[in-house]
């Protein structure tokens, strides 16, 4: 009887071990994943005062539009919150500034001599990667993220998120209303 | 690897079992084969060329393909696909492989390397002309998703192996016919000994001789066995990373349109590519032979899988398929 008891006891035992480095091992990919987007939020940054610089001279006449780009992105780079706000802080600029610059691409697609000239083609090539790695380093967070809320909740390894402190990973959203909201195509004028 | 060495002790320790059988009740005083020789350099001489191929395996399928590293890319075509590596290794969660252009018409692309920390990524040129930014976006999801499989490990330690098989039986070859006089010459002295031991040595010798001529087709057997499966694996993780799967659909539409051959990748390294680069007639087929001897699952049920998964998609977003 005693035997029994004791196997019982190494199995389970055993078995918690190995949930509880399983979720701190999710975590931490959480958390990596959340760092990674940080990275390509920094490189986007850092791209952008170049990119206004080499359309700027031939667009003066789309000032509102540019300004409006580094004023998200100035705004983007402020931000420099920690805690649980952070991330929504972070997300509403990010937003903004992804929204910037998407009307900054429609604008140049309208005018086919910008992109004719020189290095237009190679920016816009520079800027969709950007956007991209943005897109998809938010994408491995919420999948990462998913992954771990789904494993802490669920039975039995319910029964160690406790231990492993482990608290639900907040998924990343579209914040900004405009962002979500499906575009309006009007093809009637011109 | 080991099913690799254990066949070859196989090969080298049964020619000396029978070398001893035929040989034990030989007059004293003549060679009695005691000491399996044959077995230990055989056996020896696997461990090397497995060891061997394990290490330099990711450097010389990338030579054999004429692969040249973009490092500092040149042109809109090599600068997109750079990017496009950069995006799925973010997504993948991956650090960032190697890039590789193979100098190629034909449209095709393989992974390789040790581990996701070693790996590379190759596409040919032919690729890069005739794929839209996401379709090449879908392939290098593919080749990421065999990367993060660790499958490159496997197949291109195989493709290694296979080389070197192909090239020991073509020596083998040689050999065997050059042997064969000598064998003639030795058998008739031995005539006259035939023992009880008898049809016991020429039923090993058969198996034998046997196992030596199969040898290359067990060992690229394997190599097929094993990428067939991962091929439907990586469409999958493909797109798991692009969340597009029609984009690699229509990729591999376009791959299979232009199925000439691609003269650049030879026979050894064709499980490591997204498509079967010798244009074989086999991979368009679902069979028992397809099934057994292509290195790639048809194309169509590929491309149907995806297309399912993608109007799975659709369906769910409330869209319809365009």
């Amino acid at each position: 009887m005693g035997w029994v008891l004791l196997i019982l006891i190494v199995v389970v035992g055993l078995w918690m071990v190995g949930a509880y480095n399983g979720l701190i091992a999710l975590k931490n990919q959480t958390f990596n994943a959340f760092k990674q987007i940080d990275v390509q939020l920094k490189r986007r940054h850092d791209l952008i005062p170049n990119l206004v610089n080499a359309v700027k001279g031939a667009m003066d006449f789309e000032k509102s539009t540019l300004e409006a780009v580094i004023q998200a992105r100035n705004q983007a780079v402020k931000v420099n919150a920690s805690g649980p706000e952070a991330m929504k802080q972070i997300s509403q600029a990010e937003n903004a500034l992804s929204s910037a610059l998407s009307r900054l691409m429609v604008v140049v697609e309208r005018y086919p001599d910008l992109k004719a000239t020189g290095n237009i083609g190679q920016l816009q090539e520079e800027l969709t990667s950007t956007e991209n790695k943005v897109s998809f380093a938010r994408q491995l967070y919420n999948d990462t993220a998913t992954q771990y809320n789904t494993k802490q909740q669920q039975f039995p390894t319910s029964l160690v998120a406790g231990l492993a402190k482990a608290q639900p990973a907040e998924l990343w959203e579209i914040e900004d209303q405009a962002e979500r909201a499906v575009p309006k195509v009007d093809l009637t004028s011109r | 690897m080991i099913g690799f060495v254990v066949f070859f002790a196989w090969l080298g320790f049964g020619g000396d079992l029978i070398f001893w059988l035929s040989s034990r009740d030989a007059d004293p005083g003549r060679y009695r084969h005691v000491i399996p020789w044959f077995g230990l350099i055989v056996t020896t001489i696997a461990i090397a060329v497995a060891r061997y191929a394990y290490r330099t395996g990711p450097q010389k399928v990338l030579w054999a393909t004429g692969a040249r590293e973009v490092i500092d890319p040149q042109n809109d075509a090599e600068r997109q696909f750079v990017n496009v590596v950069d995006e799925m290794a973010i997504a993948a969660g991956l650090p960032r492989p190697r890039t590789w252009v193979v100098p190629d018409a034909d449209p095709n692309a393989f992974a390789t390397g040790h581990d996701p920390k070693d790996s590379h990524v190759a596409v040919t040129e032919g690729l890069l002309a005739i794929c839209s930014r996401d379709e090449l976006q879908a392939v290098i999801g593919h080749e990421l998703g065999h990367v993060k499989n660790l499958d490159v490990r496997l197949m291109t330690t195989l493709a290694a192996l296979v080389g070197a098989i192909l090239l020991m039986r073509d020596g083998m070859g040689r050999m065997m016919r050059g042997g064969g006089r000598l064998g003639g010459g030795g058998g008739g002295g031995r005539g006259g000994k035939k023992g009880g031991a008898g049809p016991l040595i020429a039923i090993l010798l058969a198996v034998w001789i046997i196992s030596w001529l199969i040898a290359p087709l067990v060992t690229q057997l394997l190599a097929l066995a094993v990428s067939r499966k991962r091929e439907y694996l990586a469409d999958a993780m493909s797109a798991q990373f692009t969340r597009n799967p029609l984009a690699l659909a229509s990729a591999l539409e376009k791959i299979e349109h232009a199925a000439a051959p691609t003269a650049a990748i030879k026979r050894g390294a064709a499980h490591l590519c997204i498509a079967d680069p010798l244009g074989r007639r086999l991979t368009s087929q679902e069979g028992w032979l397809a099934d057994r001897f292509a290195s790639h699952p048809p194309m169509g049920m590929r491309i149907s899988r995806l297309k399912g998964m993608g109007y799975a998609q659709l369906k769910k977003e409330g869209g319809t398929p365009a």
